[in-house]
């Protein structure tokens, strides 16, 4: 690649990182929400079905755009990642179509087997982001095959999971009323203890890991960053832990502060992930300059995202206002 | 050893392929309903808002919820193929990466984003927003998957015929976008699916349509969606077979060993027939079985009795299989001669007879997703009939295949076809169940809430679900809904079918 266009590989896999993110947030709420369906109750799992109703497939949309990414500017990543965690993915795939269609047949097939596509609803859900996390472990691992690295990804599995249901629980205290809401603060406090476990276990195997990521964080002057880094993570976690307590506020007040903690947390989370592989595409392995296509191809694109993403951004925004506040009946 | 490391990856390929077939298969059924789908859904929309009555929204409604269903599908199956192209094909980016990569993202970022995001207000919005965003959503999710069509369908005819690009060190690269997106078979491609898009809309509204008033179901809106999808069928079809002419021609000038797989010429000759039915030998290279019609290919596709078709001999081991290709161009060609029948005659019934009779509703339902079955064929024809090449000309198939050990395949494969399977199933399924149950709804007042008459319908549907004969479907339908019947519905089914 000519010197004139170094800048590309780097644009791009901001981009890549940042579809990742958005797809985590947004998918991850939704998915989030599909695990926690109560057995107990249809009310509150139509309530909670229609809170994610009107997002769900655009929500979707921003896995096909980062996987895209990683398949139009990266392509040998594409195919080194994807062919490693062939199996995982497959079940990913199987468990996003299995809520998927869920969503839809639970409301047009005969109402007998309703409970049954809510619970293939739950499942789909819960094999999506148990393969998610078990797929971040390995990657983060360097797809090493040794049991402790497997051991790893099945922790990450399990913690993945817990963050996708805090942020769901969140995105429920925020949507929903009375005991749906209740109930949504006592889920978002369990399962935000096991995702603080997981952030911490994430961290500490990036350390031992890689002599180089050590390097990057530990040395001086980095070091010290990590100080604000922590302690904004011990006030997030330790503020919506208290507020969660404090459900249902007197009108209501502050009931986005926990989704808002929750978006705050993944990405502080993205951000110490990407700033610890780049230039990495794969860890240890493949640079994006190695992994980059033609910078032709690359622009082309890249202009029509400058365009394009505004745009679906906007739009975005748009469909959020429309279905904004508390959560109501959704026909159609 | 040598030998058995071959063997293994032979395996992989095998399975790849059927993998990558099956998955394509399955998605394709749904964009190719939902393309033309949102369209017609859209002048149910423009009908209701012109005129006000109430029937057209009753319409709309219905198919507004088969499209959310079959939508949902598309796009879980959609999101299967976007893995598929690392997973299976590694050298397939290798290659033409620089070509297919811009295609896809155009996809992603001008479609599937749009599409997404307006469907939520299209389906939930009604009573959040004013009727004119309403429909203009509906409008943005139509031009939405017409364009994920577009760009899909570019770089798919890239593959079969490309254009505007070098080749340097094995790789593919552009020198003209223009060239590569109107490649000379996309347009022929894109008009003749969308137009099958249209067709396989159509028949299924006519089908489902058809299906509810043999149960009796006498409602005005079920009488003008059958009207409106047979007189689209009508439009359609002949055009559908002029364009398919079209493009069969223009396939004939850029990949002429696919035609003469289609057609089954071996040797090169003039004055070629054409075969109704025969059954291709590959082994000794010749046809069992033939019906002929004289002259008729070299006509067809050279528009003189006596034009020369070059033979499949010409292209000894680079032609695709024939037995494939010949039959599935032959089921495409029956299909699409039976819905020209099918329109017309009940064009025929409409115009003159004004009544559909109940022997031709049946063979309405069953051509319900006759649609499926053409399109299916089609893309066979095309797909197939490419091979050895997944590139023309530039790269083979068996050279961009994975080195994946074969039972990870083999075990991905058999999740995919039993979760399709089932979803198969279900779908259909799900569509009769649906249209049982709209027969029990009352047409006059579709602001009252869906679910409560779905909980309505359903009951009724569990009460007589062993005797469910037409008649006392209708009996039985509680009072309640019989009393919102408004008695201006005129029309009435008889034993011997349907008035207009
Ligand atoms: C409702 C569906 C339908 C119907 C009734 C027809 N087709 Fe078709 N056909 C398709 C749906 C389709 C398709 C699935 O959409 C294909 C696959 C790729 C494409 O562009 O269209 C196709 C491909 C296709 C090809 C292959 C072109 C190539 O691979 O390069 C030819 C030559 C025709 N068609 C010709 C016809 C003719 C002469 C028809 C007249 C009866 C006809 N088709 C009816
Ligand atoms: C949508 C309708 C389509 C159908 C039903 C379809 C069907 C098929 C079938 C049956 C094959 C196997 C041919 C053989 O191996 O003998 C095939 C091959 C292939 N098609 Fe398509 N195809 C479709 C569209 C596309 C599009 C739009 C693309 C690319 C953008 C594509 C890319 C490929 C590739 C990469 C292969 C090679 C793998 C293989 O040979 O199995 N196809 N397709
Ligand atoms: C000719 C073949 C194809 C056509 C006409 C087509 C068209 C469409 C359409 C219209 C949709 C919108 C969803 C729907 O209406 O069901 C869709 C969804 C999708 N398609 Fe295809 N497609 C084809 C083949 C492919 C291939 C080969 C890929 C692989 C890259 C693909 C990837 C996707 C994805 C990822 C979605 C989901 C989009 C979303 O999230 O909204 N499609 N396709």
């Amino acid at each position: 690649m000519s010197n004139e266009y170094q800048w590309l590989p780097t644009v791009f896999i901001g981009l890549m990182g940042l579809s990742f993110l958005i797809y985590a947030i947004l998918d991850g709420y939704d998915l989030g929400v599909g695990v926690l369906l109560p057995k107990d109750n249809q009310a509150q799992r139509d309530q909670m079905i229609y809170s994610i109703g009107p997002f769900w497939d655009a929500n979707e949309t921003w896995l096909v755009l980062a996987v895209g990414i990683m398949l139009i500017a990266f392509p040998k990543a594409h195919s080194i990642v994807l062919q490693a965690l062939y199996l995982p993915t497959a079940i990913m795939l199987a468990g996003l179509i299995l809520r998927g269609v869920s969503f839809d047949f639970r409301t047009k097939a005969p109402s007998k087997d309703k409970q049954k596509w809510d619970l293939a609803f739950k499942v789909g859900s819960l094999i999506a982001t148990l393969s998610q996390g078990y797929m971040l472990g390995r990657y983060v691992t360097g797809f090493d095959e040794s049991s402790l690295a497997i051991g790893f990804s099945l922790l990450s599995a399990v913690c993945v999971t817990a963050g996708y249901c805090f942020i769901g629980a969140c995105w429920l205290v925020m949507k929903s009323e009375g005991e749906l809401q209740k109930r949504a603060a006592r889920w978002a406090t369990m399962t935000n203890i096991l995702m603080a476990v997981g952030i911490a276990a994430v961290c500490a195997a990036n350390l031992m890991i890689d002599a180089t990521i050590a390097e990057k964080w530990l040395s001086f002057p980095q070091v010290i960053l990590l100080i604000p880094i922590s302690a904004l993570f011990l006030f997030v976690f330790a503020t919506v832990h208290v507020y969660l307590q404090q459900i249902p506020t007197k009108n209501d007040i502050g009931c986005w502060y926990p989704f808002l903690a929750a978006v705050v947390i993944f990405i502080l989370c993205f951000a110490g992930l990407g700033y610890s592989f780049y230039p990495y595409i794969v860890p240890m392995q493949l640079t994006i300059f190695e992994a980059a296509s033609a910078p032709e191809s690359l622009l082309v694109i890249f202009w029509g995202a400058v365009f394009v993403l505004p745009v679906i951004i906007g739009y975005t925004i748009f469909a959020y206002k429309v279905f904004w506040g508390k959560t109501t009946h959704l026909t159609y | 050893m040598l030998a058995f490391a071959e063997l293994a990856s032979e395996t992989s390929f095998m399975l790849s392929r059927i993998q990558f077939a099956a998955n394509i298969s399955f998605h394709i059924l749904f964009p190719t309903i939902n393309i033309a789908l949102c369209w017609i859904l859209l002048f149910f929309k423009f009908q209701f808002n012109r005129t006000g009555d109430e029937s057209w929204l009753r319409v709309y409604r219905f198919w507004v919820r088969i499209f959310a269903l079959s939508f949902a599908i598309g796009v879980v199956s959609g999101i299967t193929m976007s893995f598929q192209f690392g997973t299976n094909w590694p050298g397939y980016m290798e290659t033409v990466g620089n070509i297919a990569g811009p295609l896809l993202g155009y996809e992603v970022m001008t479609a599937f984003f749009l599409e997404a995001s307006f469907l939520s207000i299209m389906l939930f919005g009604m009573n959040k927003v004013s009727n004119r965003v309403h429909t203009f959503a509906t409008l943005l999710v139509a031009i939405g998957t017409s364009m994920s069509a577009f760009w899909i369908l570019a770089l798919d005819s890239w593959m079969q015929t490309p254009a505007g690009f070098e080749m340097r060190d094995g790789v593919a690269h552009v020198t003209s976008w223009a060239e590569v997106i109107f490649n000379p078979s996309m347009p022929y491609r894109l008009t003749h699916m969308v137009l099958a898009s249209g067709l396989t809309a159509a028949f299924l509204i006519a089908g489902i349509s058809a299906y509810r008033l043999l149960k009796g179901d006498n409602k005005r809106s079920v009488k003008q969606a059958l009207h409106a999808s047979t007189a689209l069928a009508m439009i359609l079809i002949p055009i559908q077979i002029f364009v398919g002419d079209l493009h069969g021609l223009n396939t004939f000038k850029h990949q002429p060993a696919k035609v003469a797989a289609m057609e089954g010429v071996w040797e090169t000759s003039t004055n070629v027939p054409l075969l109704l039915f025969a059954i291709p030998d590959e082994e000794n290279r010749t046809n069992h079985f033939e019906v002929k019609v004289p002259n008729m290919a070299s006509l067809i596709l050279t528009h003189t009795f006596d034009g020369e078709i070059k033979g499949l001999n010409e292209f000894e081991g680079k032609h695709p299989p024939v037995a494939p290709v010949f039959f599935s161009f032959r089921v495409m060609i029956g299909i699409g001669v039976l819905m020209l029948l099918t329109a017309a005659i009940g064009c025929y019934q409409f115009l003159y007879k004004k009544r559909y009779p109940n022997w031709f509703l049946k063979v309405l339902v069953g051509m319900t997703f006759s649609g499926w079955i053409a399109t299916l064929a089609g893309w066979y024809v095309t797909e197939i009939g490419r091979q050895p090449y997944l590139v023309t000309g530039v790269l083979k198939t068996h050279d961009a295949a994975t080195t994946l050990p074969a039972d990870n395949i083999a075990m991905s494969l058999t999740m995919y076809l039993l979760l399709y399977t089932f979803l198969l199933i279900a779908y259909i399924r799900t569509l009769f169940v649906m249209a049982n149950r709209a027969v029990k709804l009352e047409e006059q007042n579709p602001s009252i809430e869906d679910m409560r008459n779905e909980a309505l319908a359903d009951d009724i549907a569990d009460d007589i679900a062993d005797d469910s004969t037409d008649a006392n479907a209708q009996k039985q339908a509680p009072a309640q809904a019989q009393s919102l019947t408004d008695s201006t519905t005129q029309s009435k089914t008889t034993d011997k079918g349907a008035l207009v």
